[in-house]
Protein backbone atom coordinates (compact mmCIF):
# COMPACT_ATOMS: atom_id res chain seq x y z
CA UNK A 1 0.00 0.00 0.00
CA UNK A 2 1.08 3.67 -0.82
CA UNK A 3 2.51 5.38 2.34
CA UNK A 4 -0.84 7.23 2.95
CA UNK A 5 -4.14 5.78 1.65
CA UNK A 6 -5.17 8.24 -1.11
CA UNK A 7 -8.57 10.12 -0.12
CA UNK A 8 -10.34 8.31 -3.38
CA UNK A 9 -9.08 5.05 -2.20
CA UNK A 10 -11.85 2.17 -0.99
CA UNK A 11 -8.86 1.76 1.89
CA UNK A 12 -7.93 -1.50 3.61
CA UNK A 13 -10.42 -4.11 2.36
CA UNK A 14 -11.47 -7.57 4.12
CA UNK A 15 -12.56 -10.81 1.72
CA UNK A 16 -16.22 -12.11 2.91
CA UNK A 17 -17.15 -15.84 2.24
CA UNK A 18 -20.49 -17.31 1.84
CA UNK A 19 -21.14 -20.60 1.84
CA UNK A 20 -24.35 -22.34 0.18
CA UNK A 21 -25.64 -25.16 1.03
CA UNK A 22 -28.47 -25.83 -1.58
CA UNK A 23 -27.62 -27.30 -4.62
CA UNK A 24 -26.41 -25.56 -7.49
CA UNK A 25 -27.52 -26.87 -10.57
CA UNK A 26 -25.17 -26.24 -13.43
CA UNK A 27 -25.49 -25.49 -17.07
CA UNK A 28 -23.49 -29.37 -17.63
CA UNK A 29 -25.93 -31.38 -15.97
CA UNK A 30 -23.75 -31.98 -12.92
CA UNK A 31 -25.35 -30.33 -9.50
CA UNK A 32 -22.75 -28.52 -6.67
CA UNK A 33 -23.98 -29.49 -3.57
CA UNK A 34 -22.20 -27.52 -1.88
CA UNK A 35 -20.08 -24.53 -2.53
CA UNK A 36 -18.50 -21.00 -1.08
CA UNK A 37 -18.30 -17.56 -2.90
CA UNK A 38 -16.17 -14.81 -1.95
CA UNK A 39 -16.58 -11.81 -2.38
CA UNK A 40 -15.45 -8.28 -1.01
CA UNK A 41 -18.06 -5.00 -0.57
CA UNK A 42 -16.87 -1.09 -0.66
CA UNK A 43 -19.41 1.60 0.32
CA UNK A 44 -22.87 1.66 2.26
CA UNK A 45 -25.78 -0.63 1.34
CA UNK A 46 -28.34 1.92 1.89
CA UNK A 47 -32.02 1.61 4.09
CA UNK A 48 -33.99 0.91 1.42
CA UNK A 49 -30.91 -1.92 -0.66
CA UNK A 50 -31.23 0.11 -3.65
CA UNK A 51 -27.92 1.29 -3.87
CA UNK A 52 -25.82 -2.27 -4.67
CA UNK A 53 -24.19 -2.36 -7.73
CA UNK A 54 -22.32 -6.02 -8.58
CA UNK A 55 -18.96 -5.54 -10.00
CA UNK A 56 -18.67 -9.57 -12.59
CA UNK A 57 -14.88 -9.82 -13.20
CA UNK A 58 -13.00 -11.35 -16.19
CA UNK A 59 -11.18 -13.79 -17.22
CA UNK A 60 -7.81 -13.63 -14.90
CA UNK A 61 -9.41 -10.99 -12.38
CA UNK A 62 -11.01 -11.93 -9.20
CA UNK A 63 -12.96 -10.47 -6.32
CA UNK A 64 -10.37 -8.29 -4.99
CA UNK A 65 -11.63 -4.79 -7.49
CA UNK A 66 -10.48 -1.64 -5.37
CA UNK A 67 -8.26 -0.78 -1.90
CA UNK A 68 -5.48 -2.77 -0.57
CA UNK A 69 -5.76 -6.32 1.21
CA UNK A 70 -2.64 -5.13 4.23
CA UNK A 71 -0.45 -2.35 4.98
CA UNK A 72 2.42 -4.05 2.58
CA UNK A 73 0.17 -4.26 -0.52
CA UNK A 74 2.02 -2.93 -3.14
CA UNK A 75 -1.08 -3.15 -5.45
CA UNK A 76 -4.43 -1.81 -5.28
CA UNK A 77 -7.30 -4.09 -6.67
CA UNK A 78 -7.57 -4.98 -10.17
CA UNK A 79 -10.53 -1.98 -11.00
CA UNK A 80 -9.17 0.63 -9.02
CA UNK A 81 -9.06 3.49 -11.24
CA UNK A 82 -13.25 3.32 -11.06
CA UNK A 83 -14.02 2.30 -7.96
CA UNK A 84 -13.95 4.41 -4.83
CA UNK A 85 -14.75 7.86 -3.15
CA UNK A 86 -15.31 10.70 -6.42
CA UNK A 87 -14.76 7.60 -8.38
CA UNK A 88 -17.26 6.57 -11.69
CA UNK A 89 -18.46 3.69 -9.10
CA UNK A 90 -18.68 5.90 -6.54
CA UNK A 91 -18.63 4.05 -3.00
CA UNK A 92 -20.11 6.97 -1.20
CA UNK A 93 -23.20 6.56 -3.01
CA UNK A 94 -23.01 2.88 -4.12
CA UNK A 95 -22.54 -0.26 -2.06
CA UNK A 96 -20.18 -2.36 -3.89
CA UNK A 97 -19.86 -5.80 -4.67
CA UNK A 98 -17.63 -8.00 -6.42
CA UNK A 99 -17.68 -11.99 -6.53
CA UNK A 100 -14.73 -14.66 -7.01
CA UNK A 101 -16.46 -16.68 -9.86
CA UNK A 102 -17.42 -20.73 -9.86
CA UNK A 103 -14.31 -22.20 -10.64
CA UNK A 104 -12.28 -19.10 -9.94
CA UNK A 105 -8.92 -19.68 -7.88
CA UNK A 106 -9.32 -16.52 -5.31
CA UNK A 107 -11.29 -18.48 -3.01
CA UNK A 108 -14.29 -19.35 -4.09
CA UNK A 109 -15.41 -22.83 -5.29
CA UNK A 110 -13.10 -24.23 -7.77
CA UNK A 111 -10.06 -26.91 -8.88
CA UNK A 112 -8.06 -26.05 -5.64
CA UNK A 113 -11.27 -26.31 -3.37
CA UNK A 114 -11.56 -30.16 -1.63
CA UNK A 115 -13.95 -32.06 -2.98
CA UNK A 116 -16.06 -33.35 -0.44
CA UNK A 117 -17.19 -36.73 -2.10
CA UNK A 118 -13.59 -37.66 -2.16
CA UNK A 119 -11.83 -35.66 0.13
CA UNK A 120 -9.43 -34.27 -2.19
CA UNK A 121 -8.89 -31.14 -4.19
CA UNK A 122 -11.33 -31.61 -7.55
CA UNK A 123 -8.90 -30.27 -9.77
CA UNK A 124 -9.95 -31.46 -12.98
CA UNK A 125 -13.39 -33.11 -12.00
CA UNK A 126 -14.93 -29.38 -10.63
CA UNK A 127 -17.53 -29.17 -13.12
CA UNK A 128 -17.04 -26.63 -16.50
CA UNK A 129 -19.15 -23.65 -15.62
CA UNK A 130 -20.75 -21.08 -17.48
CA UNK A 131 -21.30 -17.18 -17.29
CA UNK A 132 -24.96 -18.39 -16.96
CA UNK A 133 -24.27 -20.68 -13.85
CA UNK A 134 -21.84 -17.97 -12.45
CA UNK A 135 -24.95 -15.43 -12.72
CA UNK A 136 -27.28 -18.19 -11.48
CA UNK A 137 -25.00 -18.14 -7.90
CA UNK A 138 -24.54 -14.29 -8.04
CA UNK A 139 -28.40 -14.44 -7.70
CA UNK A 140 -28.07 -16.77 -4.86
CA UNK A 141 -25.97 -14.55 -3.10
CA UNK A 142 -27.97 -10.96 -3.88
CA UNK A 143 -30.92 -13.59 -1.84
CA UNK A 144 -28.35 -13.82 0.80
CA UNK A 145 -28.24 -10.40 0.97
CA UNK A 146 -30.90 -9.22 0.53
CA UNK A 147 -30.54 -7.35 -2.20
CA UNK A 148 -33.62 -7.75 -4.32
CA UNK A 149 -32.65 -5.57 -7.40
CA UNK A 150 -29.24 -4.04 -8.13
CA UNK A 151 -29.07 -0.44 -9.32
CA UNK A 152 -26.59 -1.76 -11.59
CA UNK A 153 -24.33 -4.90 -12.78
CA UNK A 154 -21.12 -3.95 -14.69
CA UNK A 155 -18.23 -5.40 -16.18
CA UNK A 156 -15.69 -5.34 -18.90
CA UNK A 157 -14.56 -8.42 -21.23
CA UNK A 158 -15.91 -11.60 -19.70
CA UNK A 159 -17.01 -9.35 -16.84
CA UNK A 160 -19.22 -7.53 -20.07
CA UNK A 161 -20.64 -11.12 -20.48
CA UNK A 162 -21.96 -11.74 -17.26
CA UNK A 163 -23.66 -8.30 -17.22
CA UNK A 164 -25.58 -9.05 -20.56
CA UNK A 165 -26.73 -12.29 -19.12
CA UNK A 166 -27.83 -10.57 -15.69
CA UNK A 167 -30.25 -8.53 -17.65
CA UNK A 168 -31.40 -11.14 -20.25
CA UNK A 169 -31.88 -13.73 -17.06
CA UNK A 170 -32.95 -11.27 -14.37
CA UNK A 171 -34.69 -8.40 -16.13
CA UNK A 172 -35.97 -7.53 -13.27
CA UNK A 173 -33.04 -7.86 -11.19
CA UNK A 174 -31.14 -4.87 -12.20
CA UNK A 175 -32.27 -1.44 -12.99
CA UNK A 176 -28.74 -0.40 -15.03
CA UNK A 177 -26.56 -2.81 -17.17
CA UNK A 178 -23.24 -1.43 -18.69
CA UNK A 179 -21.24 -3.78 -20.80
CA UNK A 180 -17.19 -2.59 -21.50
CA UNK A 181 -15.17 -4.32 -23.89
CA UNK A 182 -17.53 -7.39 -24.25
CA UNK A 183 -19.52 -9.03 -27.22
CA UNK A 184 -22.17 -11.40 -27.04
CA UNK A 185 -20.28 -14.48 -28.35
CA UNK A 186 -16.30 -14.81 -28.95
CA UNK A 187 -15.17 -15.20 -32.43
CA UNK A 188 -13.79 -18.33 -34.32
CA UNK A 189 -10.48 -16.67 -33.81
CA UNK A 190 -10.79 -15.51 -29.99
CA UNK A 191 -12.25 -19.57 -29.76
CA UNK A 192 -8.41 -20.45 -31.31
CA UNK A 193 -6.36 -17.92 -29.11
CA UNK A 194 -8.19 -19.80 -26.38
CA UNK A 195 -7.08 -23.28 -27.76
CA UNK A 196 -3.63 -22.72 -27.75
CA UNK A 197 -3.90 -21.16 -24.75
CA UNK A 198 -5.63 -24.45 -23.40
CA UNK A 199 -3.34 -26.49 -25.41
CA UNK A 200 -0.25 -24.66 -23.93
CA UNK A 201 -1.09 -25.67 -20.21
CA UNK A 202 -2.20 -29.05 -21.26
CA UNK A 203 0.56 -30.23 -23.25
CA UNK A 204 3.00 -29.01 -20.28
CA UNK A 205 4.70 -32.46 -18.55
CA UNK A 206 3.82 -31.55 -15.02
CA UNK A 207 -0.04 -31.00 -16.21
CA UNK A 208 -0.73 -34.45 -15.26
CA UNK A 209 -4.59 -34.83 -16.45
CA UNK A 210 -4.99 -31.62 -14.15
CA UNK A 211 -4.17 -33.51 -11.21
CA UNK A 212 -0.73 -31.60 -10.91
CA UNK A 213 -1.46 -30.65 -6.91
CA UNK A 214 -1.29 -34.58 -6.09
CA UNK A 215 1.94 -34.52 -7.47
CA UNK A 216 2.79 -31.40 -5.63
CA UNK A 217 3.66 -29.16 -8.81
CA UNK A 218 2.11 -27.04 -11.25
CA UNK A 219 2.32 -27.09 -14.88
CA UNK A 220 3.99 -23.83 -14.84
CA UNK A 221 5.30 -23.41 -18.42
CA UNK A 222 2.50 -23.61 -19.75
CA UNK A 223 0.28 -21.56 -17.76
CA UNK A 224 3.07 -18.79 -18.71
CA UNK A 225 2.57 -19.58 -22.19
CA UNK A 226 -0.98 -19.29 -22.18
CA UNK A 227 -1.04 -16.05 -20.74
CA UNK A 228 2.17 -14.75 -22.45
CA UNK A 229 0.00 -15.07 -25.66
CA UNK A 230 -3.51 -13.69 -23.87
CA UNK A 231 -1.30 -10.57 -23.38
CA UNK A 232 -0.39 -10.08 -26.71
CA UNK A 233 -3.74 -10.11 -27.65
CA UNK A 234 -4.87 -7.78 -24.84
CA UNK A 235 -2.88 -5.00 -26.04
CA UNK A 236 -2.63 -3.45 -29.71
CA UNK A 237 0.25 -2.95 -31.79
CA UNK A 238 0.46 0.75 -30.96
CA UNK A 239 0.41 0.14 -27.02
CA UNK A 240 3.57 -1.95 -27.81
CA UNK A 241 4.97 0.14 -30.06
CA UNK A 242 4.59 2.72 -27.67
CA UNK A 243 5.72 0.74 -24.59
CA UNK A 244 8.59 -1.13 -26.06
CA UNK A 245 9.59 -0.30 -29.54
CA UNK A 246 12.60 -2.23 -30.25
CA UNK A 247 14.28 -1.43 -27.04
CA UNK A 248 17.45 -3.98 -26.28
CA UNK A 249 17.57 -4.80 -22.64
CA UNK A 250 21.21 -4.53 -23.05
CA UNK A 251 21.63 -2.18 -25.83
CA UNK A 252 22.88 -4.55 -28.27
CA UNK A 253 22.01 -7.88 -30.20
CA UNK A 254 23.96 -10.94 -28.32
CA UNK A 255 22.95 -13.61 -31.21
CA UNK A 256 21.20 -15.99 -28.53
CA UNK A 257 17.68 -16.88 -26.70
CA UNK A 258 17.91 -15.06 -23.78
CA UNK A 259 16.07 -12.00 -23.13
CA UNK A 260 17.18 -9.65 -25.43
CA UNK A 261 14.07 -6.96 -26.47
CA UNK A 262 12.29 -5.38 -23.83
CA UNK A 263 9.39 -6.92 -25.07
CA UNK A 264 10.28 -10.37 -23.93
CA UNK A 265 11.30 -9.17 -20.77
CA UNK A 266 8.06 -7.67 -20.27
CA UNK A 267 6.20 -10.89 -21.57
CA UNK A 268 7.94 -13.00 -18.84
CA UNK A 269 7.61 -10.94 -16.46
CA UNK A 270 3.56 -10.53 -16.20
CA UNK A 271 3.77 -14.74 -17.29
CA UNK A 272 5.91 -15.44 -14.29
CA UNK A 273 3.60 -12.92 -11.88
CA UNK A 274 0.78 -14.96 -13.33
CA UNK A 275 1.81 -18.07 -12.38
CA UNK A 276 2.49 -17.44 -8.80
CA UNK A 277 -1.33 -16.16 -8.39
CA UNK A 278 -3.47 -17.51 -10.75
CA UNK A 279 -4.22 -21.63 -11.13
CA UNK A 280 -4.14 -23.27 -14.48
CA UNK A 281 -7.22 -25.71 -13.80
CA UNK A 282 -9.23 -22.22 -12.95
CA UNK A 283 -7.29 -20.82 -16.63
CA UNK A 284 -8.67 -24.00 -18.55
CA UNK A 285 -12.23 -23.37 -16.89
CA UNK A 286 -12.97 -19.81 -17.55
CA UNK A 287 -11.60 -19.77 -21.66
CA UNK A 288 -13.81 -22.23 -21.81
CA UNK A 289 -17.02 -20.08 -20.14
CA UNK A 290 -15.82 -18.02 -23.08
CA UNK A 291 -16.04 -19.64 -25.48
CA UNK A 292 -19.68 -21.17 -24.65
CA UNK A 293 -21.27 -17.86 -23.96
CA UNK A 294 -23.76 -17.46 -26.86
CA UNK A 295 -27.16 -16.63 -25.07
CA UNK A 296 -28.92 -15.98 -28.67
CA UNK A 297 -27.98 -19.79 -29.08
CA UNK A 298 -31.57 -20.81 -27.59
CA UNK A 299 -33.06 -18.06 -29.93
CA UNK A 300 -31.42 -19.34 -32.76
CA UNK A 301 -29.28 -16.80 -33.22
CA UNK A 302 -31.22 -13.74 -33.02
CA UNK A 303 -29.95 -12.21 -30.63
CA UNK A 304 -32.23 -9.14 -30.67
CA UNK A 305 -35.06 -11.51 -29.51
CA UNK A 306 -32.91 -12.47 -26.92
CA UNK A 307 -32.67 -9.12 -25.46
CA UNK A 308 -36.42 -8.39 -25.97
CA UNK A 309 -37.02 -9.17 -22.93
CA UNK A 310 -34.35 -7.44 -20.96
CA UNK A 311 -35.51 -4.05 -18.55
CA UNK A 312 -32.56 -3.03 -17.73
CA UNK A 313 -31.17 0.54 -19.30
CA UNK A 314 -27.92 -0.02 -21.25
CA UNK A 315 -24.48 1.36 -21.29
CA UNK A 316 -22.35 -0.48 -23.72
CA UNK A 317 -18.87 0.87 -23.97
CA UNK A 318 -16.39 0.08 -26.49
CA UNK A 319 -12.46 0.96 -27.61
CA UNK A 320 -11.13 1.79 -30.81
CA UNK A 321 -7.85 0.03 -30.50
CA UNK A 322 -9.23 -3.57 -28.93
CA UNK A 323 -9.01 -6.27 -31.12
CA UNK A 324 -9.73 -9.00 -29.37
CA UNK A 325 -13.18 -7.21 -28.27
CA UNK A 326 -13.73 -4.69 -31.21
CA UNK A 327 -15.87 -1.96 -31.22
CA UNK A 328 -18.30 -4.07 -34.13
CA UNK A 329 -18.99 -6.84 -31.36
CA UNK A 330 -20.28 -4.03 -29.50
CA UNK A 331 -22.19 -2.11 -32.03
CA UNK A 332 -24.16 -5.99 -32.85
CA UNK A 333 -25.15 -5.43 -28.94
CA UNK A 334 -26.17 -2.13 -29.31
CA UNK A 335 -28.34 -3.11 -32.92
CA UNK A 336 -30.19 -6.09 -30.74
CA UNK A 337 -31.16 -3.15 -28.05
CA UNK A 338 -32.00 -0.97 -30.75
CA UNK A 339 -34.27 -2.88 -32.38
CA UNK A 340 -36.47 -3.71 -29.24
CA UNK A 341 -36.01 -0.03 -28.89
CA UNK A 342 -34.43 -0.68 -25.17
CA UNK A 343 -32.97 2.35 -23.38
CA UNK A 344 -29.17 2.08 -24.74
CA UNK A 345 -26.10 4.93 -25.13
CA UNK A 346 -22.63 3.45 -26.68
CA UNK A 347 -19.41 5.64 -26.67
CA UNK A 348 -16.68 4.07 -28.86
CA UNK A 349 -13.35 4.96 -26.62
CA UNK A 350 -10.36 6.36 -28.57
CA UNK A 351 -7.68 4.58 -26.54
CA UNK A 352 -4.72 3.20 -28.09
CA UNK A 353 -4.32 0.44 -25.35
CA UNK A 354 -6.19 -2.16 -26.73
CA UNK A 355 -8.30 -4.84 -25.04
CA UNK A 356 -6.40 -4.05 -21.78
CA UNK A 357 -7.86 0.14 -21.93
CA UNK A 358 -11.13 -1.31 -19.95
CA UNK A 359 -8.75 -1.45 -17.08
CA UNK A 360 -7.01 2.35 -17.82
CA UNK A 361 -7.93 5.80 -16.46
CA UNK A 362 -8.61 7.48 -19.94
CA UNK A 363 -10.45 10.63 -19.58
CA UNK A 364 -13.23 10.38 -21.95
CA UNK A 365 -14.22 6.80 -20.35
CA UNK A 366 -14.45 8.44 -16.67
CA UNK A 367 -16.68 11.32 -18.19
CA UNK A 368 -18.80 9.34 -19.75
CA UNK A 369 -19.02 6.38 -17.00
CA UNK A 370 -19.11 9.04 -14.69
CA UNK A 371 -22.10 10.90 -15.99
CA UNK A 372 -23.93 7.43 -16.42
CA UNK A 373 -23.16 6.85 -12.64
CA UNK A 374 -24.64 10.01 -11.58
CA UNK A 375 -28.09 9.64 -12.95
CA UNK A 376 -28.18 6.41 -11.84
CA UNK A 377 -27.27 7.71 -7.83
CA UNK A 378 -29.88 10.26 -8.62
CA UNK A 379 -32.63 8.33 -9.47
CA UNK A 380 -32.08 5.60 -6.63
CA UNK A 381 -35.69 4.61 -4.88
CA UNK A 382 -35.61 6.05 -1.39
CA UNK A 383 -39.00 4.09 -0.57
CA UNK A 384 -38.71 1.98 2.38
CA UNK A 385 -37.42 -1.83 0.86
CA UNK A 386 -40.62 -4.00 0.39
CA UNK B 1 -39.70 26.79 -22.86
CA UNK B 2 -36.07 26.43 -22.18
CA UNK B 3 -33.69 28.25 -24.41
CA UNK B 4 -34.17 25.87 -27.52
CA UNK B 5 -32.32 27.22 -30.98
CA UNK B 6 -35.41 28.50 -32.75
CA UNK B 7 -34.91 26.27 -35.71
CA UNK B 8 -35.30 23.56 -33.35
CA UNK B 9 -38.50 25.13 -32.01
CA UNK B 10 -40.13 24.71 -35.32
CA UNK B 11 -38.89 21.49 -35.59
CA UNK B 12 -40.66 20.07 -32.28
CA UNK B 13 -43.53 22.07 -33.51
CA UNK B 14 -44.01 19.57 -36.70
CA UNK B 15 -43.39 16.01 -34.32
CA UNK B 16 -46.34 14.43 -32.65
CA UNK B 17 -46.29 13.58 -28.85
CA UNK B 18 -45.45 10.38 -27.59
CA UNK B 19 -43.55 9.76 -31.32
CA UNK B 20 -40.47 7.75 -31.59
CA UNK B 21 -37.66 10.29 -32.92
CA UNK B 22 -34.10 9.08 -34.34
CA UNK B 23 -31.54 12.72 -34.56
CA UNK B 24 -28.88 12.65 -36.83
CA UNK B 25 -25.98 14.79 -35.09
CA UNK B 26 -27.84 15.24 -31.89
CA UNK B 27 -24.91 17.81 -30.72
CA UNK B 28 -25.58 18.12 -26.55
CA UNK B 29 -29.12 17.06 -26.82
CA UNK B 30 -30.68 19.63 -26.89
CA UNK B 31 -33.49 19.25 -29.33
CA UNK B 32 -33.64 15.37 -27.79
CA UNK B 33 -34.24 16.85 -24.45
CA UNK B 34 -37.32 19.13 -25.45
CA UNK B 35 -39.22 16.19 -27.19
CA UNK B 36 -38.71 14.18 -24.24
CA UNK B 37 -39.51 16.77 -21.71
CA UNK B 38 -42.51 18.37 -23.88
CA UNK B 39 -43.87 15.51 -26.09
CA UNK B 40 -42.97 12.35 -24.37
CA UNK B 41 -41.04 11.50 -27.46
CA UNK B 42 -38.65 7.72 -27.19
CA UNK B 43 -35.66 8.88 -29.04
CA UNK B 44 -32.16 8.52 -29.72
CA UNK B 45 -29.54 10.69 -31.01
CA UNK B 46 -26.42 9.37 -32.84
CA UNK B 47 -23.40 11.55 -32.57
CA UNK B 48 -19.59 11.65 -33.20
CA UNK B 49 -18.20 13.97 -30.92
CA UNK B 50 -17.15 12.88 -27.43
CA UNK B 51 -18.16 16.01 -25.23
CA UNK B 52 -21.45 15.90 -26.94
CA UNK B 53 -21.78 12.14 -25.98
CA UNK B 54 -20.92 13.03 -22.22
CA UNK B 55 -23.52 16.33 -22.56
CA UNK B 56 -26.21 13.49 -24.00
CA UNK B 57 -25.31 10.69 -21.12
CA UNK B 58 -25.88 13.42 -18.59
CA UNK B 59 -29.33 14.54 -19.53
CA UNK B 60 -30.34 10.88 -19.36
CA UNK B 61 -30.93 10.53 -23.07
CA UNK B 62 -30.38 7.54 -25.15
CA UNK B 63 -27.15 8.27 -27.29
CA UNK B 64 -25.28 6.34 -29.89
CA UNK B 65 -21.26 7.14 -30.99
CA UNK B 66 -21.14 7.05 -34.60
CA UNK B 67 -20.23 8.28 -37.55
CA UNK B 68 -23.14 9.39 -39.55
CA UNK B 69 -21.26 8.47 -43.01
CA UNK B 70 -21.01 5.51 -42.80
CA UNK B 71 -25.16 5.13 -43.01
CA UNK B 72 -27.98 4.09 -40.44
CA UNK B 73 -27.05 0.53 -41.58
CA UNK B 74 -27.78 -0.33 -37.87
CA UNK B 75 -31.21 0.53 -38.02
CA UNK B 76 -33.97 -1.37 -39.63
CA UNK B 77 -36.48 -0.19 -42.24
CA UNK B 78 -39.27 1.89 -40.62
CA UNK B 79 -38.37 1.74 -36.87
CA UNK B 80 -38.95 5.72 -36.20
CA UNK B 81 -42.22 7.78 -36.90
CA UNK B 82 -39.16 10.39 -37.62
CA UNK B 83 -35.43 10.89 -38.88
CA UNK B 84 -34.12 14.31 -38.40
CA UNK B 85 -30.81 15.86 -39.47
CA UNK B 86 -29.98 19.69 -38.57
CA UNK B 87 -27.58 21.65 -40.72
CA UNK B 88 -25.29 18.34 -41.11
CA UNK B 89 -26.72 17.01 -44.75
CA UNK B 90 -24.49 19.32 -46.33
CA UNK B 91 -21.40 17.81 -44.58
CA UNK B 92 -22.11 14.08 -45.66
CA UNK B 93 -19.90 12.63 -47.94
CA UNK B 94 -23.30 11.08 -50.02
CA UNK B 95 -26.19 13.40 -48.71
CA UNK B 96 -28.46 11.76 -52.10
CA UNK B 97 -27.91 8.64 -50.23
CA UNK B 98 -28.39 9.81 -46.78
CA UNK B 99 -31.87 10.93 -47.48
CA UNK B 100 -32.86 7.66 -48.75
CA UNK B 101 -31.39 5.77 -46.21
CA UNK B 102 -33.22 8.47 -43.36
CA UNK B 103 -36.76 7.60 -44.97
CA UNK B 104 -35.74 3.81 -44.80
CA UNK B 105 -35.54 3.88 -41.43
CA UNK B 106 -38.02 6.38 -40.65
CA UNK B 107 -41.88 7.49 -41.70
CA UNK B 108 -41.16 11.32 -41.90
CA UNK B 109 -37.60 12.37 -42.27
CA UNK B 110 -36.86 16.42 -41.03
CA UNK B 111 -33.85 18.20 -42.61
CA UNK B 112 -33.00 21.54 -42.58
CA UNK B 113 -29.70 22.67 -44.43
CA UNK B 114 -28.49 26.34 -45.26
CA UNK B 115 -29.86 27.79 -48.57
CA UNK B 116 -26.81 28.86 -51.39
CA UNK B 117 -29.08 30.26 -52.94
CA UNK B 118 -29.99 32.96 -51.01
CA UNK B 119 -29.02 36.45 -52.29
CA UNK B 120 -25.83 36.94 -49.63
CA UNK B 121 -24.69 34.15 -51.47
CA UNK B 122 -25.34 34.82 -54.83
CA UNK B 123 -24.00 38.53 -54.24
CA UNK B 124 -20.57 36.83 -53.00
CA UNK B 125 -20.60 34.39 -55.70
CA UNK B 126 -20.91 37.60 -58.29
CA UNK B 127 -18.51 39.35 -56.51
CA UNK B 128 -15.68 36.45 -57.71
CA UNK B 129 -15.78 35.21 -53.81
CA UNK B 130 -16.83 31.92 -52.25
CA UNK B 131 -19.31 33.01 -49.44
CA UNK B 132 -18.65 33.55 -46.03
CA UNK B 133 -21.75 34.48 -43.87
CA UNK B 134 -23.93 33.90 -40.99
CA UNK B 135 -25.17 30.53 -41.71
CA UNK B 136 -22.26 29.09 -43.58
CA UNK B 137 -19.36 31.18 -41.02
CA UNK B 138 -15.90 29.25 -42.74
CA UNK B 139 -13.65 29.94 -45.11
CA UNK B 140 -13.72 27.31 -48.33
CA UNK B 141 -10.52 25.93 -46.88
CA UNK B 142 -11.56 25.05 -43.90
CA UNK B 143 -15.65 23.91 -44.32
CA UNK B 144 -17.27 21.13 -42.94
CA UNK B 145 -19.65 21.65 -46.16
CA UNK B 146 -18.98 20.05 -49.13
CA UNK B 147 -22.55 19.37 -50.29
CA UNK B 148 -24.04 23.03 -50.38
CA UNK B 149 -27.38 23.61 -52.67
CA UNK B 150 -29.85 25.90 -52.89
CA UNK B 151 -33.62 25.35 -52.64
CA UNK B 152 -34.27 24.63 -56.03
CA UNK B 153 -31.49 21.67 -56.39
CA UNK B 154 -33.30 20.38 -53.30
CA UNK B 155 -36.78 20.18 -54.72
CA UNK B 156 -35.31 19.11 -57.89
CA UNK B 157 -33.46 16.23 -55.59
CA UNK B 158 -36.92 15.46 -54.08
CA UNK B 159 -38.65 14.65 -57.64
CA UNK B 160 -35.91 12.61 -58.93
CA UNK B 161 -35.58 10.24 -55.88
CA UNK B 162 -39.78 10.38 -55.94
CA UNK B 163 -39.77 12.49 -52.26
CA UNK B 164 -43.01 13.76 -51.28
CA UNK B 165 -42.10 17.64 -49.45
CA UNK B 166 -44.91 17.87 -47.06
CA UNK B 167 -43.58 21.43 -45.54
CA UNK B 168 -41.03 23.43 -46.12
CA UNK B 169 -39.97 27.06 -43.81
CA UNK B 170 -37.74 28.68 -44.43
CA UNK B 171 -36.09 31.43 -42.23
CA UNK B 172 -32.94 33.92 -41.54
CA UNK B 173 -30.10 33.25 -39.38
CA UNK B 174 -32.28 34.60 -36.58
CA UNK B 175 -34.83 32.22 -37.61
CA UNK B 176 -37.50 34.48 -38.40
CA UNK B 177 -39.67 34.26 -42.25
CA UNK B 178 -40.47 37.26 -43.29
CA UNK B 179 -43.41 37.79 -46.52
CA UNK B 180 -40.29 38.43 -48.59
CA UNK B 181 -38.68 35.08 -48.00
CA UNK B 182 -42.42 33.06 -48.26
CA UNK B 183 -42.37 35.43 -52.07
CA UNK B 184 -39.07 34.27 -52.89
CA UNK B 185 -37.66 31.43 -50.53
CA UNK B 186 -34.76 30.52 -52.88
CA UNK B 187 -33.69 34.83 -52.80
CA UNK B 188 -34.28 35.46 -49.40
CA UNK B 189 -34.26 32.15 -47.15
CA UNK B 190 -31.09 31.47 -45.95
CA UNK B 191 -31.87 28.19 -43.93
CA UNK B 192 -34.41 25.87 -45.44
CA UNK B 193 -36.05 23.72 -43.30
CA UNK B 194 -38.20 20.59 -45.08
CA UNK B 195 -40.44 17.52 -43.46
CA UNK B 196 -40.29 14.39 -46.32
CA UNK B 197 -41.98 11.68 -46.89
CA UNK B 198 -41.86 8.85 -49.29
CA UNK B 199 -44.39 9.04 -52.21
Amino acid sequence: MPEKIPADSVGLVTPLIQHFDQALKLDCGRTLASYDLIYETYGELNPQHSNAILICHALSGDHHAAGYHHQDDKNAGWWDNYIGPGKPIDTTRFFVICVNNLGGCGGSSGPMSINPEKNKPYGPDFPIVTVKDWVHSQAMLADKLDIPQWAAVIGGSLGGMQALQWSIDYPDRLRHCVVIAAASKLSAQNIAFNEVARQAIMSDPEFYEGHYYEHDTVPHRGLKLARMLGHITYLSDEAMRAKFGRELREGKINFGFNVEFQVESYLRYQAQSFVDRFDANTYLLMTKALDYFDPANEYNGDLAKTMSSAKAHFLVLSFTSDWRFAPERSREIVKALLDNHKEVSYSEIAADHGHDAFLMPIQHYINVFNAYMKNIALEMPTGTNP
Amino acid sequence: MDNLRPELRIIADWIEPGSRVLDLGCGDGSLLMHLRDTRQVHGYGLEIDEDNIVSCVNRQLNVIQADLNEGLTEFEANSFDYVIMTQALQAMHYPDNMIEDMLRVGREAIITFPNFGHWRCRLNIARGQMPVTSSLPNSWYNTPNIHLCTLDDFAELCVEKNINVLERTVVDHSHKSTLAMRLLPNLMGEIALYRLSHK
